[in-house]
C-alpha cells in the first residue's frame, strides 16, 4: 500500500513517519508510533479522548488529517513530564483523585497543559471551559477542576523559582 | 438513630484517602487498554448491522468480500455454527429483531479492509413489522419478537410483591391519586468503546483473551460457548477497563466470542474494536420503565395503599430484565412504610436494542417516579412535602415492602439535615410564588434506600487468595474487577487493613480467570460491601498464620524485650507464647504487652520461606441466607440498606425550556467510608450522570433504526454543564458490610434525577411525566416525535 512520509516535531524531538495518506493523526500515533496514551473515544471530535497538543493549542487527533502536521509541533501524554518526572497538572491530578477508569485522563492532561501554557493565571471559569471538550463519565469533573487549579498555582510558584 | 461523619471510627489503613493502586499509569498514559495492544500478524475485525430494525435476511452473497487480496475470513450468518451466544443474544443472524443485529463479519489486514469487504458483501432483506413501544408490544396481536414469549411478557422477569391488602385498603382511603410516569433509553457511554484481542497461547494452545470487561468470567462463558471447547481453554485476561457502569458485560461477551472465532478460524491474533457508532447500537441500555402507581392515603397524610404496575421496555434481547426486576419490586414501594401494598413488576421485548444493567438496575427510573408521585401526594392532602415523607418515611422497626423490619435506618436524620443544609424550606417557598417570567428558581429534594449487594437475586459470594512473599510485599487477587471505580485501591485497603500490613505493600494484579475461581459479577455496587468480604476473611487468616509462624521461627528478640522492660531474664519463653499474644500491624511484629520491639514483616517472610512455612491463603465468604417468598415478595430481601437525600437546585429558561442544573447536594451513609476520596469521585460522578438523565440524555429508536449513535446526537455534561456540588458522608454503626461499608457506586446517582424533576416543579409548576426534562418536555407537556 502506498504511503506517504509525514515528518514533524513530537514531544520535542524530531519524527519521520511512513503513514497511509488518509491516516488521522490519532492513526498516525497509535498505529504507527504506538503512543497508544492518545485514545480513541468517538472518532468524530466530540469526547476529547484524543487530544494532543499541536503548536500550541489543544485539538483532538481525530480530526485532524496526518500530513496536515508536517513541519508542526505536536504534544502528546507521553511528552509531558520531564526526566521521568510527572508534571504538576499530572501530580494534582493524583493527590485530587481527579481519575477514575483513567481512558479520558490523558486527553484532559493535554486540554489543561494547553490551557496553563497558554494562561497560568486561569480561573475555574476558564478551566471548565478549556476541558468542555473533553467528556468524562466517571468523575463528574470536580475533582479534575480543582486539580487543574491547584496544578496552577504550583506551575505559578515552579516558574517564580526559576526567575 | 443519629448520623456520625466521617472519622469517627478507628481503623489503621482504611478510612483513609490513599492515593489510587493504578493513578500514576492513568496519568501518564501507559496504562494499557485492550485496544492497545498490537501483536505480530494481527488481524482487524468488523461486523455488517442490519440497516432494518424487523427483518428477514432473504440472500446474502461474500463472494466478491472474500476475493479481495488481505482479507482472510468473511463469515456470514449462515455460515457460523454457533451462531447464538449461551444468552439469547446472536453473534450473527438472519433474523434481525433490532438494529443492532449482525448478519456478516470479517477479518482482515487492516481496519480498512474490513470496511471494504464489509461492505462489499451483498444482502438482501425482507422487512417485518415490529413492535418499539411498550403499548405496541402488549397489543392483542402484536407481532412477536420472539415465539416464546406470548404478548411480548418476559414472564421469567415477572415479579409480585403482596403485603397486606392493598385492594381493600384502597376503598377505606380518603383520598386516592393515580398517575403514570416514563423513563427513557439510557446509553452508558463510558468514553472507551468495547475492544478485544484474541489469540491462540502457543504454548498450551488455550483462546487467550484480552478484553475490556466489566465481568471477566462472564466474558470467558460466550468465548468457551462459542469455540465449544471447555473453559479451562479460555483464558480470559481483563485489560485497564476505560468504564462500564453496567454496559460491558453481554456486549463485552458479544465481542470476544465474535473475536476468539475469527482468532480460530485464522489461527491470527485478531482485534476487535467498536467504533462509538458500535457501541451505541449493541451495547446494552437502561431500561425504559412505564409507571403506573395508586395510592390510598387517609386525610391526615398516612399512605394506606399502594398499587404498582412497573412495565419495562427489554428490547429484542435480554439477560438482565429478570435479576433486575427483583430489585425493582423489592423497592417498588419506595423508602415509605406502607402495610398494603400490592406491585407487579415485568418486562416486555420490542424490536430496540436490548435493555441492560446500567448503574442503578432500576433505581434511577423507579425513584423519579416514585418521589416526584409522593410530592403529588403530598399536595392531594394539602401537606406539605416534607412533612408528608415525615409522617410515612421508613424507620427502625417498620416493615419495607417486603415485610421485613428496618434496622439502623438513618433516612429521617439525613434527610432533615440536607434540607437544613441546602435551605430548603425557605426556598421551596419563596420560589413557589416567584413572579419572574423568563428564568425561574426551583430546589427539589428525593430519598432513597438501596438494598446493598445482589440480596436475594443471587448468593453473595465471593473468594481471595492472598500471598506473603519472602520481600514482605503482599499479592490479593480476588474474581472481582476493576472497572475505574478503584476497587484494586479499596480491596489493597482492605487487605492490608486485615493482615496488617502498609497499605504501599499490598497490590492486586488484576483478573485472569487461570489464577482464580469465578467470584461472581461485580455488579451491584456488591464489590466493596460484600465482595470484599473475602478480602477482609482472607487477611484475617492469614495473620494468625503468620503470627504463628513468626512463633515458630523465633522471631521476637526475647532477650532484647526482656531487658528493655526489665524483666528477669528467661521469663519469657516461647513455649508459653500463643497468637494471641502477638500483633501484626504496619507490616511490623510485635508482642502485644511490649509493643516497643518490633520485628519487619519481611523479615519473618524471608525466614519462612526458606523454612518452608505456608504463606499464602485462600477463604470463600458465604453470606447469611436470605429467604423471600418469590409469589409475595415478602421476606428478608437484602443484609441491609444504604440510604440518602438528595437536593437540587435549578434555574429554567422558560422561553426555551433549558433547564440549568445550579446546584446539586448529596448526602449518603456510606456505612463506613473505605476510601473517602473515592468515595467523592463516585458521588460526583454519580451526581452528573444523574443529571444528564434527567435534563438531556435520550436515545432515539424505533422502526427506522436507532437514530442515536454518537455523542453528537447523545448530550452527556460536560464540565461546564456540571453543577455546583456539595457532599455530605455519613457513616453507619450497621455491620453487614465489609468493616461496615454500604454500597455508593449506584446510590450516587439513582437519586439525582428525581431531585432535579421536583427543582423543575417548584421553578414552573409543570411535572416530568416524561423523562428527559428537555426543551420540548418543559414547553410542550411531551416530546415532539
Amino acid at each position: 500500500m502506498e504511503r506517504i512520509k509525514v515528518s514533524f516535531t513530537l514531544n520535542g524531538k524530531p519524527c519521520e513517519v511512513m503513514t497511509k495518506p488518509y491516516s488521522r493523526l490519532l492513526d498516525m500515533l497509535r498505529d504507527d508510533l504506538r503512543l497508544t496514551g492518545t485514545k480513541e473515544g468517538c472518532g468524530v471530535g466530540e469526547c476529547g479522548a484524543c487530544t494532543v497538543i499541536l503548536d500550541g493549542k489543544a485539538v483532538t487527533a481525530c480530526l485532524v488529517p496526518a500530513p496536515s502536521v508536517e513541519g508542526r509541533n505536536v504534544v502528546t501524554i507521553e511528552g509531558v513530564g520531564k526526566e521521568g518526572k510527572l508534571d504538576p497538572i499530572q501530580e494534582a491530578v493524583l493527590k485530587e483523585h481527579a481519575l477514575q477508569c483513567g481512558f479520558c485522563t490523558p486527553g484532559f492532561i493535554m486540554s489543561a497543559k494547553a490551557l496553563l501554557d497558554e494562561n497560568p493565571f486561569a480561573t475555574k471559569e476558564e478551566i471548565r471551559r478549556a476541558i468542555s471538550g473533553n467528556l468524562c463519565r466517571c468523575t463528574g469533573y470536580e475533582q479534575l477542576t480543582t486539580a487543574i487549579y491547584e496544578a496552577a498555582e504550583e506551575l505559578r510558584k515552579l516558574n517564580k523559582t526559576k526567575i | 438513630m443519629p448520623l456520625s461523619k466521617v472519622g469517627e471510627k478507628r481503623f489503621n489503613v482504611i478510612n483513609n484517602s490513599v492515593p489510587r493502586i493504578d493513578g500514576v499509569d492513568k496519568v501518564t498514559g501507559k496504562a494499557r487498554y485492550a485496544a492497545d495492544i498490537y501483536m505480530e500478524g494481527m488481524l482487524y475485525a468488523g461486523v455488517l448491522r442490519s440497516p432494518y430494525s424487523s427483518a428477514k435476511v432473504v440472500k446474502i452473497n461474500a463472494d466478491k468480500a472474500r476475493e479481495i487480496e488481505g482479507v482472510h475470513a468473511v463469515v456470514t450468518c449462515f455460515d457460523m455454527p454457533r451462531r447464538q451466544s449461551w444468552a439469547t443474544y446472536m453473534y450473527l443472524t438472519d433474523v434481525i429483531r433490532y438494529p443492532g443485529d449482525c448478519v456478516a463479519m470479517a477479518a482482515a489486514e487492516s481496519k480498512e479492509l474490513v470496511d471494504e469487504a464489509l461492505a462489499a458483501i451483498e444482502v438482501e432483506y425482507e422487512e417485518l413489522p415490529g413492535v418499539y413501544t411498550i403499548e405496541e408490544a402488549l397489543a392483542e396481536g402484536a407481532p412477536l419478537v420472539h415465539e416464546k414469549y406470548k404478548n411480548n411478557i418476559f414472564t421469567d422477569s415477572y415479579y409480585p410483591i403482596r403485603k397486606g391488602d392493598a385492594e381493600e385498603a384502597m376503598k377505606k382511603a380518603d383520598i386516592v391519586v393515580e398517575r403514570e410516569y416514563r423513563t427513557q433509553y439510557i446509553e452508558h457511554s463510558y468514553i472507551e468503546p468495547e475492544a478485544c484481542v484474541c489469540y491462540i497461547n502457543p504454548n498450551d494452545g488455550a483462546m487467550t483473551v484480552h478484553s475490556a470487561s466489566q465481568n471477566p468470567f462472564f466474558t470467558r462463558r460466550y468465548v468457551a460457548d462459542v469455540l465449544g471447547v471447555p473453559m479451562n481453554r479460555v483464558r480470559m485476561i481483563q485489560e485497564t477497563l476505560g468504564g462500564t457502569f453496567g454496559g460491558k458485560e453481554e456486549g463485552a461477551g458479544l465481542v470476544a466470542g465474535r473475536c476468539a472465532y475469527l482468532a480460530n478460524l485464522t489461527k491470527r491474533p485478531v482485534k476487535f474494536v467498536f467504533s462509538r457508532e458500535d457501541s451505541f447500537l449493541e451495547s446494552a441500555k437502561r431500561h425504559p420503565f412505564r409507571f403506573r402507581y395508586k395510592a390510598g392515603l387517609t386525610k391526615e397524610g398516612k399512605i394506606i395503599a399502594w398499587i404498582g404496575e412497573q412495565v419495562d421496555n427489554c428490547g429484542a434481547y435480554n439477560n438482565q430484565t429478570q435479576f433486575m426486576n427483583s430489585r425493582a419490586s423489592i423497592h417498588s414501594a419506595g423508602p415509605y412504610e406502607i402495610d398494603n401494598v400490592k406491585t407487579d413488576t415485568y418486562g416486555v421485548f420490542t424490536n430496540n436494542v436490548h435493555s441492560g444493567a446500567m448503574r442503578g438496575y432500576s433505581s434511577p427510573q423507579i425513584i423519579w417516579a416514585q418521589e416526584q408521585f409522593i410530592e403529588e401526594l403530598a399536595d392531594a392532602c394539602g401537606m406539605d412535602e416534607l412533612e408528608f415523607r415525615r409522617k410515612n418515611l421508613l424507620h427502625d422497626g417498620a416493615l419495607t415492602a417486603t415485610g421485613w423490619p428496618i434496622e439502623h435506618c438513618v433516612l429521617r436524620e439525613i434527610m432533615d439535615y440536607t434540607a437544613k443544609e441546602t435551605d430548603y424550606v425557605r426556598k421551596h417557598k419563596e420560589y413557589k410564588t416567584q413572579k419572574n417570567e423568563r428564568k425561574r428558581r426551583g430546589i427539589g429534594l428525593a430519598v432513597t434506600h438501596r438494598g446493598s449487594g445482589l440480596g436475594a437475586e443471587s448468593p453473595d459470594a465471593s473468594g481471595c487468595m492472598m500471598i506473603c512473599n519472602e520481600d514482605g510485599s503482599v499479592m490479593i487477587n480476588s474474581g472481582l474487577a476493576e472497572n475505574g471505580q478503584g476497587l484494586k485501591t479499596a480491596y489493597a485497603q482492605i487487605a492490608a487493613e486485615a493482615l496488617g500490613v502498609r497499605y504501599e505493600d499490598v497490590k492486586f494484579f488484576g483478573t485472569d480467570t487461570h489464577s482464580i475461581p469465578d467470584c461472581g459479577m461485580t455488579v451491584a455496587s456488591r464489590g466493596t460491601v460484600m465482595g470484599a468480604q473475602s478480602v477482609r476473611k482472607t487477611g484475617e487468616k492469614l495473620k494468625g498464620i503468620m503470627i504463628q509462624n513468626a512463633l515458630d521461627i523465633k522471631a521476637f528478640p526475647l532477650e532484647e524485650i526482656e531487658k528493655k522492660y526489665k524483666l528477669k531474664a528467661g521469663s519469657l519463653s516461647y513455649d508459653k507464647l500463643e497468637v494471641k499474644d502477638a500483633e501484626l500491624l504496619n507490616s511490623e511484629f510485635f508482642l502485644k504487652k511490649y509493643p516497643e520491639v518490633k520485628v519487619p514483616f519481611k523479615n519473618v517472610c524471608n525466614t519462612c520461606l526458606w523454612a518452608g512455612k505456608q504463606m499464602a491463603a485462600f477463604e470463600w465468604f458465604m453470606p447469611e441466607a436470605l429467604n423471600q417468598d418469590h409469589h409475595t415478595g415478602q421476606g428478608k430481601a437484602f443484609p441491609t440498606f444504604a440510604y440518602g437525600c438528595i437536593v437540587a437546585e435549578v434555574e429554567v429558561d422558560m422561553k426555551t425550556g433549558y433547564v440549568d442544573v445550579l446546584k446539586v447536594t448529596a448526602s449518603h451513609d456510606v456505612g463506613t467510608a473505605i476510601n473517602p476520596a473515592l468515595i467523592k469521585g463516585q458521588i460526583y460522578g454519580g451526581i452528573v450522570m444523574g443529571q444528564g438523565f434527567a435534563v438531556t440524555e435520550d436515545v432515539i429508536t424505533g422502526k427506522r433504526g436507532q437514530k442515536t449513535k454518537n455523542f453528537d446526537s447523545y448530550i452527556i455534561p460536560t464540565a461546564m454543564d456540571a453543577p455546583e456540588m456539595k457532599i455530605n458522608i455519613f457513616e453507619n454503626d450497621d455491620p453487614a458490610g465489609t468493616y461496615g461499608a454500604k454500597s455508593i457506586g449506584e446510590p450516587a446517582t439513582e437519586g439525582v434525577g428525581a431531585a432535579i424533576a421536583n427543582a423543575i416543579f417548584n421553578a414552573t409548576g409543570r411535572r416530568i411525566y416524561e423523562n428527559p426534562a428537555d426543551l420540548e418536555t418543559i414547553l410542550l407537556g411531551h416530546k415532539l416525535q
